[in-house]
């Protein structure tokens, strides 16, 4: 194994983080900087790694649905949808049209508390308290309907595998429409307060650009992707849950301004499109909502039979509001527990376009630029790195070598 | 240059405050002294914002019907239920239970339920009110 050294920086380095006052999660960046402009950026994940794969492993996987839910703390039905999808095909669960239409709903509902929450976050890094105040004051609404419905502001455990607990009753279509409505006045509001304020525009336009061909090549997800042109969402190119039923398109900066420019600015836009977007499929979801049962197999403990005699892997994707989050699992017959479970977060994904996003821009814009990604930190990281000052690359010809290595102590240890 | 939060900062002056003071609506020298003389009848508090109908509480446990099936250990996510060899009964420590009703839909007795209560704070995570038995 080849030891590599650390380069050490030319100009001026400095870090920010792995706590830092403009951070909201734990992560660290090295820069390069040359008086105020960064000349080179770089990030270290891995501070806030917390074992909840391992731990999913433990238990039987009704039991790894809600910890799945509490992988992330603002997107809560995205991993527990992810994960129920990748356990029904592996146990080839059929899951109840109902249900498919509950899951969007709530998943819609979720996508405009998770942006109204970011709008937040944005405008505090700005410095723009105010907006802060008001989007998260009109984001109580959404919370609170979520709370009517599925009985919890975050961890609505509405999901089970094979279905949903909760049915959404005509009774309580008269409350959500309210706060459809009122969700439209908001929307206008924030949009002029978002778009047409001379202080955001300052801040944001050209500020952390990602260009679609950087785009391209660095592979983001949802909005970040979306905000630099590139047309991506899970929703419309691999419909799953009843996302098929609706007429639904992919959200660029374009359709509001006519341009997509790749700026922070592009992605405030692209956010607050989507909040609309969401309205009118909860409406459009609403409208058509289908008659039948809820759950598969409605007594957990047959399900928890099922699940248990049943072997293979499979991958379960949904569109969270940050962009697509996959779940790897594999069951084997005979255990209650996942024998393997890889969560991949969205933000994973948008890491890396950090990078061209803070080269060249000054130090005062990284809280928002790091922001703009709208990033999950705890949800992403997988890993703990022990020693990261030791940095080693692992040619294919040493992964052979050791391979062979492990085989030949394997086949000594079964001659004995 | 254009400030359209200056209009909605301008109308916020005149609108009631969007939160619930609770418990009480200016902050007291000292919370035990309010709850105190709320005790005595000297005070009141400001009531908490009204819950949902089917909120996710704290649990409840019918004893009587419970018959030790042990159904409800395995499907909770966060252990909280400890099962009592002796009585073959169970209890649920409110501390860890993280409220998802999953207990509740596989208990074949229905002896178990999620109440709309939801004011579980305290200093010791085993005090009476936090163990359900």
């Amino acid at each position: 194994m080849k030891t590599i050294e650390v380069k050490k920086p030319s100009g001026y380095a400095t870090q920010i983080g792995p706590a830092h006052p403009a951070l909201k999660e734990p992560v660290m960046f090295s820069l390069d900087i040359e008086g105020e402009r960064i000349r080179k950026a770089d990030f270290v994940p891995g501070m806030a790694h917390r074992g909840v794969e391992w731990m999913g492993m433990r238990r039987n996987c009704i039991q790894t649905m809600y910890l799945a839910e509490r992988i992330c703390g603002i997107c809560g039905i995205t991993h527990s949808i992810s994960f129920s999808r990748a356990v029904e095909q592996i146990a080839q669960i059929q899951v109840p049209n109902r249900a498919h239409y509950i899951r969007s709903i709530v998943g819609e509902l979720e996508r405009i508390h998770s942006h109204l929450l970011w709008a937040g976050v944005a405008a505090h890094e700005l410095g723009f308290d105010s907006a802060f105040y008001l989007a998260w004051r009109v984001r109580e609404n959404v919370m609170d309907l979520l709370e009517y419905l599925t009985g919890n502001r975050v961890h609505y455990a509405i999901i089970q595998i094979g279905g949903v607990r909760r049915d959404i009753v005509p009774d309580q279509f008269p409350r959500i429409e309210e706060s459809m409505k009122f969700f439209e006045g908001a929307y206008a509001k924030l949009a002029a307060v978002f778009l047409d304020d001379t202080t955001v525009q300052m801040r944001c336009r050209d500020c952390g650009v990602l260009t679609t061909d950087e785009a391209r090549e660095l592979c983001p997800v949802g909005p970040t992707a979306r905000a630099s042109g590139i047309k991506k969402d899970v929703r419309v190119d691999h419909p799953y849950a009843a996302y098929g039923d609706v007429e639904i398109e992919y959200q660029t900066p374009d359709l509001l301004t006519g341009e997509v420019r790749g700026d922070v600015y592009d992605r405030i836009v692209t956010r607050l499109l989507e909040v609309k977007q969401s309205i009118g499929i909860v409406r459009q979801l609403l409208a058509m909502l289908p008659d039948g049962p809820l759950l598969a197999i409605p007594k957990p403990a047959v399900l928890l039979a099922k699940l248990k005699g049943v072997a293979g892997e499979a991958v379960g994707r949904h569109e969270a509001p940050r962009g697509e989050v996959m779940h790897y699992v594999r069951l084997e017959a005979g255990k209650d527990e996942p024998a393997a479970w890889k969560v991949k977060a969205s933000s994973y994904s948008n890491y890396m376009a950090w990078i061209p996003m803070m080269e060249g821009e000054q130090i005062a814009d990284i809280p928002i630029i790091a922001a703009s990604i709208d990033p999950c930190i705890s949800c992403t990281d997988r890993v703990a790195l022990v020693r990261p000052d030791v940095r080693q690359i692992v040619t294919k010809e040493e992964l052979h070598r050791l391979s062979v290595e492990k085989t030949r102590r394997i086949q000594a240890g079964l001659a004995k | 240059m254009s400030f359209p939060m200056v209009p909605e900062l301008l109308g916020s002056l005149f609108k009631k405050p969007n939160t619930n003071p609770f418990p009480a609506a200016q902050l007291p020298p000292t919370v035990t002294g309010l709850l105190e003389k709320v005790g005595k009848g000297e005070a009141s508090l400001n009531p908490p914002v009204p819950v949902p109908e089917k909120l996710r509480g704290k649990m409840t446990y019918n004893r009587e019907t419970c018959i030790g099936c042990k159904l409800c250990l395995k499907v909770c996510p966060a252990h909280a239920i400890d099962f009592i060899e002796g009585t073959k009964k169970i209890r649920i420590f409110v501390s860890q239970c993280i409220q998802c009703g999953q207990c509740t839909e596989i208990c074949p007795k229905q002896c178990l339920a999620l109440s709309g209560e939801f004011l579980n704070a305290s200093h010791d995570r085993y005090a009476d009110e936090l163990v359900v038995d």
